[in-house]
């Protein structure tokens, strides 16, 4: 009986789990439907038919939960700073951050406001800055991208070693 | 009916709780005495011949060199077509007037709104809490005197370094 990956040369290949795993996980960024201001408009337009954001895998989901990736779009405010922090922590791993605009990257046109949170990383961490006010559906797509690529870096198998612990205590 | 005409006749039926008409600008306004806010709102909002129906906005200004708060009460009437701002001065370390919800349901929100942002007490209110900031905000942002807190809830109030320095 001859071995079955050579009977099939052209539908078997090789790779690393790591890499499938990621191109697995690159490929559907599902992102919560998270707009707080005006940069929500322009998230709209990206998901849209001429920006499409759908043809990178990245689906809006309604709950943090199913969520890969938080776009946060638009000015955050104190109030809503701790609701962003529960929605973050409800997101499961691994999980990505967008901030999306000047708002959410540094409080932008409004940080002198005594309500507005002085950018969203603040609070939660950033993967992503996109400047703009509002940026236009292709820089968010560019940003989109720029996920895609450190997820595809991401190594899951194999974890980087730490650094050596303390010597001295140890031979003690 | 115009400013003037509202004012003559509120002078007649409230003698001495009117005052200071300002009729030659665009939006007519007058001073009305604390404690005689309700009945003239009462009287105003039901009177034939004033049907003042809306209360369309009500807002507050703060005047730290007159030690004042001024709270400031925007009327129009549909049926009339005609409009009058009201104006009451309270003092600014006790801020303390009565509610008008039993007059415009509308300034149970207004009222909060001017509780959060201002820190005026409306005696009688249902239900005097902030509208728009966290319950747990400290000061009313909108006094002259108002200073940020160095955090909010654990989040740090600092801005970017640079604008740090053009603000000093």
């Amino acid at each position: 009986m001859k071995p079955l990956i050579n009977s099939l040369p052209e539908t078997v290949f090789t790779t690393k789990i790591d890499d499938i795993l990621n191109w697995g996980r690159a490929s559907s960024q599902w992102y919560m439907l998270f707009g707080l201001a005006c940069c929500a408009i322009e998230l709209m337009q990206t998901g849209g038919p001429r920006a499409d954001l759908d043809r990178f895998g990245a689906v809006p989901r309604a709950t943090p939960r199913q969520s890969d990736l938080m776009i946060v779009a638009g000015t955050l405010t104190y109030k809503m700073a701790k609701r962003t922090k529960l929605l973050y922590d409800q997101m499961p791993d691994p999980k990505y951050v967008i901030s999306m605009g000047s708002c959410s990257n540094c409080g932008g046109l409004f940080q002198l406001a005594y309500s507005v949170c002085k950018g969203v990383d603040k609070i939660v961490p950033v993967d992503v800055y996109v400047p703009g006010c509002p940026p236009r559906p292709e820089a968010l797509t560019e940003g989109l991208l720029r996920i895609q690529d450190k997820m595809m870096r991401e190594r899951w198998l194999v974890k980087p070693s730490r650094p050596a612990a303390d010597q001295t205590e140890v031979s003690e | 009916m115009d400013a003037n005409e509202i004012y003559a006749s509120l002078e007649k039926l409230f003698a001495g709780k009117v005052s200071d008409l300002k009729a030659e600008v665009l939006e007519p306004y007058l001073t009305v005495d604390k404690d005689a806010i309700v009945e003239i709102c009462r009287f105003l909002c039901s009177a034939p011949g004033f049907k003042f129906e809306v209360l369309s906005d009500l807002t507050a200004l703060d005047w730290p060199k007159e030690e004042k708060i001024q709270v400031v009460y925007h009327l129009f009437s549909y049926s009339h077509n005609h409009q009058i701002v009201l104006k009451v001065d309270l003092p600014r370390d006790n801020p303390k007037i009565a509610t008008l919800e039993n007059v415009w349901k509308v300034a149970n929100w207004f009222e909060r709104e001017v509780y959060d942002l201002f820190g005026v007490i409306f005696e009688g209110h249902s239900d005097l809490r902030r509208i728009m900031l966290p319950e747990d905000w400290v000061g009313y942002p909108l006094r002259k005197d108002y200073v940020e807190q160095e955090e909010y809830d654990g989040i740090s109030t600092q801005r970017a370094p640079l604008v740090e320095k053009l603000l000093r």
